[in-house]
């Protein structure tokens, strides 16, 4: 997507929820950008399916918090809304915890804590507090939505790639066959360090790479 | 939601904020509790479902040739229902792992299984549990009792770390061992070469992993085959009927 220079204001409602929509995808990217729930972003990502299921989860506790505290935000008292928005993460979070031990049992056995701990990931604390707490229903959504689903793409490709090195396969499936000797130190915890910092690398190249262009661009025009 | 009055209002007295803090979390906290009773009582039936039938596979396949399982229960000795299973079931509430008493939770994690091919017994699944290299494992091993050897195993709880210690259920070659192994004098751990009918292989880089599963077998081994042997012929009895 080419990004304009100067932000324009997008004159219709549905290209602001877009936006707000798409910035969490890339742009605000909740791990690869802003750093943040990096507890289950190293811990979990050892497989593809553990990184989709642990995003999948903390959409849905994102997408509900986020609902609820935007829809309910004329009624919650200042002094005591960090309590009631953990009180709504908490009973997503719990909901969450449930449904997978009941829809993938297996799923759940490999996740372990880690679901009940959504409640403690500052991703969706902050969201409620910077964004759905002061917006209308429906942005809070698309904010929560796109926060959501790029904090689940980033882990889905921690998972994989870390995946496919320790393990030689993808979702479950085998890549390089029975002779592949695969890296198993990317499956154990200093494997989500190396692969979180290799893609943390790649992302600043691309920024840095983007703004220098810009940067051209702008010098380019002056000079003209 | 919570039916109080909108927060953006000229400042009142303290009491009266006071108590509408109160009831906002009193309010939150009743909604919430409400909520998560309802989907935990929505979802307990499938989750239980789902845990009987995975031990009812572990057993089964523990049991190599078993069709169908019924829990026995110990208590300083063995309860009435012991022999009901390898009847027609009736007592203890019907075939495959569902079985009402001694406590619903029994139907889980009562102690040990016997596994029938028709009305044959084929052997006992014994669950044992103790210190892993991470934390504690839970695993069921099949025990035949007419050749006093482990049949098969299976782990049902571990942490231990992936590529690694989580070779206890993955390691092929490791499990193999498991599906011909004597029990006396104790189940031995050898570092290469396992000769003897008694001895394990362990698997290099999970040495403690082994270890653990090799001590927990031998340990559930220890409390529990004695009390097999109290239990009234129930092998041949399957061979009668």
């Amino acid at each position: 997507m080419k990004e304009p220079l100067l932000p324009v204001l997008p004159p219709d409602r549905s290209a602001d929820l877009t936006a707000e929509f798409v910035k969490g995808l890339w742009r605000e990217n909740p791990i690869f950008v802003q750093v943040l729930g990096m507890c289950p972003a190293l811990a979990v990502t050892n497989s593809g399916v553990n990184g989709l299921a642990m995003g999948g989860a903390t959409f849905f506790v994102l997408l509900g918090s986020s609902f609820l505290v935007s829809a309910l935000r004329r009624w919650i008292p200042r002094p005591v809304r960090i309590a009631t928005y953990i009180t709504i993460i908490a009973t997503f979070v719990t909901v969450a915890d449930l449904l997978l031990q009941a829809l993938v049992p297996e799923v759940h056995r490999e996740l372990g804590a880690f679901i009940s701990l959504i409640v403690v990931n500052c991703l969706i604390l902050g969201r409620q507090e910077a964004f759905a707490s002061k917006q209308p229903i429906l942005p809070a959504l698309a904010d929560a939505a796109g926060m959501g689903g790029g904090f689940t793409l980033a882990l889905v490709a921690l998972g994989g790639a870390r995946e496919v090195l320790g393990k030689g396969s993808l979702f479950g499936w085998s890549l390089f066959g029975p002779h592949f000797e695969p890296w198993v130190i990317m499956i154990l915890p200093p494997g989500g360090f190396l692969m979180l910092g290799l893609m943390l690398l790649v992302f600043a190249a691309v920024r840095e790479g983007r703004e220098k262009a810009a940067r051209r661009l702008v010098a380019r025009e002056e000079a003209a | 939601m919570s039916g109080a009055a909108p927060l953006v209002r000229p400042p009142a007295a303290a009491g009266s904020e006071a108590w509408r803090l109160v009831a906002t979390l009193t309010v939150a906290g009743l909604l919430s509790g409400l909520a998560i009773v309802g989907v935990y009582q929505a979802t307990l039936p499938t989750i239980q479902a789902h845990q009987a039938e995975a031990l009812r596979r572990a057993v089964l396949k523990v049991l190599p040739g078993a069709e169908r399982m019924a829990p026995l229960y110990w208590q300083d000795g063995w309860e009435d229902g012991w022999q009901d299973g390898g009847q027609d079931g009736q007592k203890t509430g019907g075939e495959d792992g569902a079985p009402a008493p001694p406590g619903e939770a029994a139907s889980i994690y009562a102690s040990i299984y016997a596994g029938y091919a028709g009305d044959t017994l084929v052997g006992y699944a014994i669950v044992g549990e103790g210190a892993g290299f991470q934390d504690t494992i839970r695993l069921l091993f099949g025990f035949d009792p007419r050749r006093q050897r482990v049949v098969g195993l299976e782990i049902l709880e571990s942490r231990e770390t992936p590529g690694l210690g989580d070779r206890i259920y993955k390691d092929p070659a490791f499990l193999a061992a498991f599906r011909d192994l004597a029990v006396a004098p104790t189940i031995e751990l050898v570092q290469r070469g396992a000769s003897a009918p008694n001895q394990v292989d362990a698997i290099s880089g999970a040495t403690i992993s082994s270890r653990s599963v090799v001590n927990i077998v031998n340990t559930a081994s220890g409390e529990w085959l004695p009390r097999l042997d109290q239990l009234p012929r129930a092998d041949s009895k399957g061979g009668e009927r």
